[in-house]
């Protein structure tokens, strides 16, 4: 398979006809708000070089779309826990395994010996189950409703093929009760949302009707890739201007109203909405996945006795405001000093969809560095 | 959480790597061969200048398209001379086999190894062998050593990028480490990606032939070509500014990245070059390098700046800019 089409979205000369435009229409208005909800968002704007392009009135807040940075430090440590059981393998996706819990980290603990392999999806867990059958393989189920469907594949086939050994502790997170979370904590201004396209591929476009009309808060759903995003933002300026509030779609190639029905229905038939609790923005009702009971034996919580954890969060670490938008990762008094991807404080210095990596890798050098346009 | 122990990401060839080799290798055993940070070190010997260098291998699969870790070990060590402008001459090579590797899979590599040798016209004058216990190694690792001679005016070293100079590639960026990835998680693409292992030497003769001037040749092995760059532009103190859409990429290549949400730009290569010199030699370098097989997709990437000394910078497609710092983490554990 090769991506052809994806020069297409990256080309320069359109670039620049829509950045001029959306100066245009941004001229002598007030100041706007947008937050791009989604990790891959904050990369793509951050690879591109975009933020500096804007028009100075456009600012871009980051929030909270990143799946490991919202995992839960307990959440981490039951992970740490699961890795320390005997005769047990811990598999999960390459960005968990630096992310710090309470005392250490799932690479650390490898480092020490327990037995923690990176997969590329649940289904290479399930695999590993099979190649594995004196072992029990405990699959650490992060992501959004994009994910969420494959890991329900995944328990899916494991159990046609009675498999024994596997199972998942799913911290999986959906994304709409989050939304609403943030706009009722009444301590973020913002003037719409800039929503994922790989999400909404799954829940549909619908899923944020509710967002937009309860809230009065323009919703664009665009895709990943430099000009989605500049078009989505224009889009966004659009509806802000003429005072709607509603849903719109940018990423049309992968987005209907209604979303991905058997996918919808497959995580429908392996889990139920659960209350969850979000590194940074607390408990959220309704905001995670559970399994249902039918599927109780893939589920690792019910499979282990895991005991009761005592959590310990640093202190100075702020990636619970940076995730909910109220402070920028400059702002941060940890940011690069103590701080860095090397030695993380906080998720969202450790994930590579992490707001405050993005910051460090792509932009931040302190105020010699100027990004500006010099071309 | 400081580490107290050796992580995969010490591995990586990029900043964690470079950190152990500061934090250990450079000031306990310092003079001034290793202080250099070059890919091998230079020295006079009896009226000749030897270049001699030393890596091992450690890849997992061992075999994959394009190569296997034989021609691998020999190509890289090939590679290490070159950039300092040698002719290589000879190699050692040192095997670490793990108990049950299979014979005919050790046979297949060390026939591998001995025609990439002939190719490259270097000689394996002495060898070492290991075997460990089942589970204390992985198949095979293998260390080599080389040596080769430098012809005289030829001075190369990370620490010789002026601002000004232009910076070229010989092809595209990443195949190798993206074929290593491909083939190791059994991910299919569109044909198959393969790897880009090749002896340079013969290239690098034809560069030094045709300018006077060259001042940097880096192989971007580990951590790829964002990670030499940075690697050039802290030792030589200067700015390294690259082109978005100059950099030659394979569209196989971008696609897997695209879909493994990786960068090429931090992707290994194994027969790959940088080359920094004069933007007045960059004509005469690139159409050397493109009368060579192994330089038919040489670009110019890049440009040396004095402003922000020891980082490199990205202008994109679209007309933004954004840095681009060494590998950080662990994208692809163990690829080369």
């Amino acid at each position: 398979m090769t991506l052809k089409y994806v020069d297409e979205f990256r080309d320069g000369t359109l670039a620049r006809t829509i950045l001029a435009k959306l100066k245009k229409q941004c001229a002598g208005r007030a100041p706007m708000r947008f937050m791009e909800i989604c990790g891959t968002h904050t990369v793509s704007i951050f690879r591109s070089g975009l933020r500096p392009l804007l028009p100075s009135t456009v600012e871009l807040i980051s929030g909270p779309g990143c799946p490991v940075c919202v995992t839960a430090s307990e959440d981490i440590d039951k992970a740490i826990w699961f890795a320390s059981q005997p005769d047990t393998i811990v598999a999960t996706f390459g960005d968990l395994l630096r992310v710090p819990g309470s005392r250490t980290s799932l690479a650390q603990e490898r480092a020490q010996g327990a037995d923690v392999r990176m997969v590329y999806s649940a289904m290479d867990a399930v695999a590993l189950a099979e190649e594995n059958p004196d072992k029990e393989v405990v699959f650490i189920g992060i992501g959004f409703e994009t994910t969420a469907p494959t890991v329900a594949a995944a328990v899916t086939m494991a159990n046609r093929q009675g498999i024994q050994n596997f199972s998942v502790f799913s911290a999986h997170k959906v994304l709409p009760p989050a939304m609403e979370a943030l706009l009722s904590s009444g301590d973020l201004r913002l003037d719409g949302f800039l929503c994922p396209g790989h999400v909404t591929t799954v829940i549909g476009a619908k899923a944020y009707e509710d967002v937009a009309s309860r809230y009065r808060m323009p919703c664009v759903v665009a895709g990943f890739e430099p000009l989605d995003i500049l078009h989505g933002l224009w889009m966004l300026v659009e509806q802000r201007l003429s005072g709607e509030a509603r849903v719109d779609v940018q990423y049309r190639r992968g987005v209907t109203w209604e979303g991905n029905t058997a996918a919808q229905r497959l995580m429908a038939q392996v889990f139920r909405p659960a209350n969850a609790v979000w590194r940074g923005l607390g408990p959220i009702a309704r905001s995670g996945l559970a399994f249902r009971d039918e599927w109780a034996r893939f589920d690792a919580t019910q499979r282990f006795s895991v005991p009761t954890l005592s959590v310990r969060e640093d202190p100075a670490c702020r990636c619970g405001d940076v995730l909910r938008g109220v402070l920028a990762p400059l702002q941060c008094p940890l940011f690069r000093k103590v701080c860095t991807p090397q030695n993380p404080k906080g998720p969202c210095m450790v994930s590579s969809e992490g707001t405050c990596g993005a910051y460090f890798k792509y932009a931040y050098d302190g105020p010699d560095l100027d990004l500006e346009e010099k071309y | 959480m400081k580490e107290t122990q050796v992580l995969l990401d010490h591995g990586s060839g990029g900043r964690a790597t470079h950190e152990l080799v500061t934090r250990f290798f450079a000031p306990l055993l310092s003079n001034p061969f290793l202080d250099a940070m070059n890919d091998s070190a230079v020295m006079d010997f009896l009226g000749d200048r030897l270049a001699f260098t030393t890596d091992s291998y450690v890849v997992d699969p061992v075999i994959f398209p394009g190569g296997n870790i034989g021609s691998l070990a020999v190509h890289g060590t090939v590679n290490d001379l070159a950039m300092s402008g040698a002719r290589p001459m000879v190699l050692t090579a040192g095997f670490i086999l793990e108990e049950g590797l299979d014979l005919s899979l050790l046979e297949t590599i060390v026939r591998s190894m001995a025609e990439a040798a002939r190719e490259a016209g270097v000689t394996v004058v002495a060898g070492d062998t290991k075997v460990v216990p089942k589970g204390k190694g992985d198949k095979i690792f293998i260390t080599t050593a080389g040596v080769g001679i430098v012809p005289p005016g030829v001075s190369l070293g990370g620490q010789n990028a002026r601002p000004g100079d232009a910076v070229l590639i010989n092809g595209t960026i990443g195949d190798h480490g993206t074929a290593i990835l491909c083939s190791r998680e059994g991910l299919s693409m569109e044909g198959v990606i393969q790897s880009d292992s090749a002896p340079l030497h013969t290239l690098v003769a034809a560069i030094l032939t045709a300018c006077a001037h060259v001042h940097v040749l880096r192989d971007p092995t580990r951590g790829g070509v964002a990670t030499t760059l940075n690697e050039i532009a802290s030792q030589s103190r200067v700015g390294i500014r690259l082109f978005e859409e100059a950099l030659p990429i394979r569209e196989d290549v971008a696609g897997a990245c695209e879909i493994l949400g990786l960068d090429p730009l931090y992707m290994a290569n194994e027969g790959k070059v940088l080359v920094v010199l004069p933007q007045e030699e960059a004509g005469k370098a690139l159409d050397a390098m493109r009368r060579h097989p192994l330089g038919r997709h040489a670009a110019l990437i890049g440009e040396v700046m004095a402003d922000h000394p020891g980082r490199v910078t990205l202008r994109t497609r679209i007309g933004g800019h954004r840095i681009v710092d060494m590998l950080r983490g662990e994208p692809l554990p163990r690829i080369c």
